[in-house]
Formats: structure tokens, sequence, C-alpha cells
């Protein structure tokens, strides 16, 4: 790594973005013959939000899978604050403190609002089985002072109404919004976000982007999110990767980016939904 | 109103969390615990605690256990005869190997015995799921009878290739063999039942109780949040396996007294107890009594009125059991997963606002 990955700046809008946290090396992922991910390298910065962005089919998402450790790139590899990853199962890489939402939504359909946060506490729980079968001194505290924290979100969340709804029977906006604090609970230092916006209306979209933002500005969570509406990412992202076909083609601010031909040509060549 | 949670207020977390929120339904719970150890004892009959009461208890524990393990976690299993007969020559064993061995620690022993079996016939589901699954459990099944049969050991050499419990006291009272009085094999009976609800319970609203059902309603994303799939399904296997073994261990030695494995433990006991699990709603403590009540009762109340009453063969009443019970799993697969424990929530629903529905 050369010095300038350590070094910190403050953005226009005064958040402080610091040293890189992950760095994503020369992955190639391959599905027997499709290429999904050729030899991919980018960083994502302490409290940044960094967008991945490009047509369907790019690669964005597999990138995410590769990222928490569902699949297993051919070649390459990830640091993470500075240390190489070795090979780990997604619970594990859950457990270092990475969280992350789905494209198409995974919640906990049997379970209410309230119990799909609170399974998102899981690795923030220790009490052992034995005191949890008993509802003993240490597992009834610990259960409490989870629901606080958990209660917190849901006020973040605007979601109190929705508490102890199943989350089955809720709106699609509101599935969205109960996945974001699932992986908010985990107080995650990185979130990744699959399309947090897809197939929302405006003001669905704003209350979300003012979610992400505030997430980002009030517990200094880093963000990589998936994103296809192209006035979000220039709004709320400070740097953007853009994937096309499985390469990365572009790589900067949102300003860079967008003045980049290559991805001009990508975004304009190739249709989308 | 008949029903009520309107001016019950929570001012807490833990009021919130409690296991019976709503006043009337706490007080409900008070009068069944009191019933049944004060005043059910007293009025036992031996039909009445052969016939209904110590089938119900006993197959309520293992109706738990299998709800954890399928209703909670996803896991469907077609093993618990095989793993109730775990428990019962586990008991067996313990109880002629260690005659001063208290009853009470002989049954939890077995508990664990077939806990850690269950354990040892739960590692394939990390790999199999759904369907699959459920015929390596059935494999599982068939695997053990057939182990109780073959191996000798198992059954001390007996001739007739049967065990039998022989009497064992607790406090001065005979629990098993020929002398034990009614009421003190169904209080034996009562208090697993009671403890191991209680368990149930805390288990189930707690953090393994969640992911448990994390793992049944979305395994990537309970993996994603930390959760780890193999311990999480073993666990869930451990306990639910613990409760059948207990189940099994009462039903052999407190009830039936004598047993021979493939006709107290076959297939149909599996089903049985799925059939419990299934009717009375997956995933609710009060399910699984609801389930085992319904099919200790249905047969009774058959043979009440068909035999005794109307006077018909008793062929004929055991083949309306089997339709009814199977109309209504067909039923209840279809139209309502979460069973009898599901209606009853409907009606309560409907109750709590009355006479103002909005
Ligand atoms: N599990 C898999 N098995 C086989 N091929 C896969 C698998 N996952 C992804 N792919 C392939 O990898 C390529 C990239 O897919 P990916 O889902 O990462 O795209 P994406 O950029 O997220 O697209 P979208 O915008 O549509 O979500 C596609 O060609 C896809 O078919
Ligand atoms: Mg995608």
């Amino acid at each position: 790594m050369n010095d300038m990955n350590h070094d910190s700046y403050v953005t226009p809008d005064g958040r402080t973005i610091g040293p890189v946290m992950m760095e994503v090396q020369n992955i190639t992922l391959r599905f027997g013959g499709v290429v999904a991910i050729k030899d991919i390298s980018f960083d994502i910065r302490e409290g940044e939000i960094r967008a991945i962005i490009g047509p369907n089919g790019a690669g964005k998402s597999s990138m995410l899978n590769v990222i928490n450790g569902f699949y297993h790139p051919q070649e390459g590899g990830i640091y993470f604050r500075g240390e190489k990853r070795g090979p780990m199962k997604p619970y594990q890489i859950a457990q270092q403190g990475i969280a992350r939402t789905f494209q198409n939504i995974a919640l906990f359909k049997g379970m209410s609002t309230l119990d799909n946060i609170m399974t998102g506490r899981f690795t923030h729980m220790k009490a052992p089985v034995w005191k949890q079968a008993l509802w003993h001194g240490e597992a009834e505290r610990e259960e409490i002072e989870n629901r606080e924290v958990v209660e917190k979100i849901i006020d973040f969340l605007e979601i109190q109404a929705i508490r102890k709804t199943p989350v089955g029977r809720l709106p699609y906006g509101l599935q969205k919004r109960v996945e974001l604090g699932r992986a908010l609970a985990a107080e995650p230092k990185l979130l990744l976000l699959d399309e947090p916006m897809a197939g929302m209306n405006v003001e669905e979209k704003e209350d979300m982007s003012r979610f992400i933002l505030d997430v980002n500005d009030e517990f200094g969570t880093t963000i990589a999110l998936i994103e296809h509406d192209m006035g979000v990412v220039m709004d709320i992202s400070d740097r953007v990767v853009v994937l096309d076909y499985g390469r990365k083609i572009g790589d900067g601010t949102p300003a860079e980016v967008i003045a980049n031909p290559e991805v001009i040509d990508a975004y304009l060549g190739v249709s989308h939904d | 109103m008949l029903y009520r949670e309107a001016g019950d207020y929570k001012t807490s977390y833990t009021d919130d969390a409690q296991t019976f929120p709503i006043k009337l339904d706490r007080w409900w719970y008070y009068a069944v615990v009191f019933v049944a150890f004060c005043i059910v004892p007293f009025v036992l009959t031996d039909y009445t605690v052969n016939a209904i009461m110590l089938p119900f208890l006993i197959f309520a524990i293992a109706a738990l256990g299998l709800n954890i393990l399928t209703g909670y976690c996803g896991q469907v299993s077609l093993g618990t005869g095989g793993f109730m007969a775990v428990g019962a020559y586990a008991t067996y064993k313990l109880m002629t190997a260690f005659p001063d061995l208290n009853i009470f620690f002989i049954v939890i022993l077995s508990g664990l015995i077939t806990a850690i079996v269950g354990v040892l016939f739960g590692l394939p589901s990390l790999r199999i799921k759904g369907f699959y699954l459920a015929v390596a459990t059935l494999a599982a099944q068939f695997f053990l009878v057939w182990l109780f049969n073959k191996v000798p050991w198992f059954y001390n050499n007996s001739a007739s290739g049967q065990i039998s419990a022989p009497e064992r006291t607790i406090f001065g009272q005979a629990v098993t063999g020929p002398n034990a009085e009614p009421w003190v094999a169904y209080l034996f009976c009562l208090i697993f039942v009671f403890t191991l609800a209680w368990l149930t319970r805390n288990l189930t609203r707690g953090r393994i109780g969640r992911s448990w059902m994390a793992i049944r309603d979305m395994d990537i994303a309970a993996e994603i949040i930390g959760v780890n799939p193999l311990r999480t399904k073993l666990s869930a296997f451990a306990v639910s396996s613990f409760f059948i073994g207990i189940s099994g261990s009462l039903f052999f030695a407190v009830y039936l007294g004598a047993a021979e494995v493939g006709e107290a433990f076959g297939i149909q006991k599996s089903f049985l107890v799925l059939f419990m699990v299934i009717i009375g709603g997956l995933g609710s403590i009060f399910g699984a009594f609801a389930g085992a009540a319904f099919m200790v009762l249905l047969p009774v109340f058959l043979k009440i009125f068909f035999v005794d009453t109307l006077g018909w063969p008793t062929d004929i009443a055991a083949h309306i059991n089997f339709l009814i019970a199977g109309g209504l799993i067909v039923f209840f697969l279809i139209v309502e997963p979460h069973g009898l424990a599901a209606l009853w929530r409907t009606v309560k629903e409907k109750l709590r606002l009355w006479p103002f529905p909005h």
C-alpha cells in the first residue's frame, strides 16, 4: 500500500474520510465458463459512502457476495484493515463487523419486525444456552439491553408502528427498511447495501437516502452500496466504482466518473431497466 | 368485554417480553397450572390416567421436542419414534445397570444420551434440506429400531426380546413398575412437562430461538448476521432429541412398563408426533399441547361414540380416526400451516375487540 492510503481527508460537507478499510485486489470470479468478475481491484475507505454501479449483469452483486464470503473467487485477495483475509465463512465475516442487505429482500418472514431486528443483534449477545433456557440473570439482562438498542434503531427508521407486525405482511418499501434495520442492529463497521432503493417511489427513495446519509454521519458507518439511480448516486456517494461485463471501467468521484468516456459508452450502449 | 388488552399498558421491556402479556391469559395459565397440580391428582382414575392423561403428557413432551426442530428450526424429521426408542433403551440400560440411581436422574440422563444420538443424525442437515433430510431421518428411524432388535445387549439378552421396567421409587412412592399409583405416575410426568414447556418458552423467546427461526425462514440471511448454520441446526437437533428422549423414557418406564421396540417405537410414532405438531401448529408451544391433546382424545371419543354408544365394531372406529386425522392434516397443511394454535389466535383477536369491532 502506498502512503496515500493512510491519509485522511475532509469532504466538502465536513465529514472526515479515513484511511483504506478494505482493499479488494485483482479479484476474478468464474462460474463454469461465465466470468462474472474479471481482475477487479478497488478500495473502500473508513467512513466513506462508496457506490458500485454498472448495467445489469455487470457483476455488482457478485462483488458483494465475494466480500461477505458467499462466493469464493478463483483469483485475488481481500485485505480488511490491512490484513489479508484467509478463507472464511459468511458468518465469520459477519462477526468481523460486515453486514449487508440483499437485492431481493431476505427477511425472516415468520418473525415480527422487532424479532427480525433483534436477530441482527446476534453477534452482540453472549449468554450461554443454559442461562437462556433458565432465563437466568445474564440472559434476561442481555435481552433487555439489546432490546433497548433495537428500539433506538426502530425510532431512527421511524417504524415504531409496525414493531409487532409479521414482516411478511408489510409493503415492499417497509420491508426494505426493516432489512436495513436488521443490518444496522449488528452495528457493522462496513455496511453493504445491494440496491436499497430498487422498486421504490421518489418519496421512499428520499427517505432511504436520508437514512443512509444519517447512518454514515451519526454512527460513522462505512457504506458500500449498489444503486442504479444515477441521481441518488451523485447525491450521496463520495466515490464510485463502475463495472461493466465483469470489468472495472471507472473509479473516482461522481463528477469524474460521469465525465469518463468509457462509462458514457457503457451506459448508452447497454440497455438496462 | 370477555377478553381484553385495552388498558393493559406495558411500561418496561421486561413486561413487554413476558410470556402472557395479557392479564386474562396469565390468569388462565395460573388456573390451569393450579388445577393440573392440585386438583387433577385427586380425581384421577386408572382409566383416565392410562387412556388420557399419561399419553397426553408424554406425547406433549415429544411434540414440544419435534416442534423445536421442525416448527422453530425448519428441519423436518421422521425419526421421532427412533429417538424415543433411544430414550427408552437408555432408561432400561441405566435402570438395570444402576439399580440405586434415582429414576428422576435416569430420565434426564436418557434425554442427554438421546441428545447426543440426535446430534449425530443431525449432521447431514448441513448439506441436505427438506424432503431429503426427511428421508435421512426416516433412515435413522429404521436403523435405530433395527439396532435395538438385533443387538441383544440392548435388551440384556432377555428371551422375549422385550425390555421391562423394574420398580423404582421416589420418596417411598413407586413411580415405575406394577405398583405405581396413578396419581404418582401422573405427577411425575407432569413435573417434566411443566419444566420442559417452561424451558422451551425461554429458549424460543431468546437468542437461540431467534437463530433457529432465522435458519428456518432464510438461511443465507441468518448467516450474514453471524449465525453459524451447522451449530444452530445441531443445537436444535440436540434440544429436540433431549425432549424426545425424555418422552421415550417416560413412555417406556412409566406408561408401558414393558416394550418391544418395533411395536412401541415404530414409524407410526414418528407420524403420530408429526401429526400432533402439524395439527397443533408449527412453531407454537400451545400448539404442541393442543395437537397432543387432540390426537390422544380423538380415538377415545370415537370409541365412546361409535363403539360404546352405537355398538359399531372397533376397527371401523379406528378407520374413522385415520380419516379424520388425515383430512385434518391436509386441511391444515393447505389452509392453516400454523394449526389449531392459529385458529385459537384468530378467535382471540376477534374476542379482544368484541363487542366493538373496528
Ligand atoms: N451463482 C451463480 N451461478 C452462475 N452464474 C452467476 C451466479 N451469480 C451470478 N452469476 C452470473 O454473474 C454475472 C454477474 O451477475 P450479478 O448478479 O453479479 O450482476 P449485477 O451487476 O448484480 O446485475 P443486476 O444489476 O441485474 O443485479 C451474470 O452473468 C450472472 O448470470
Ligand atoms: Mg445485482
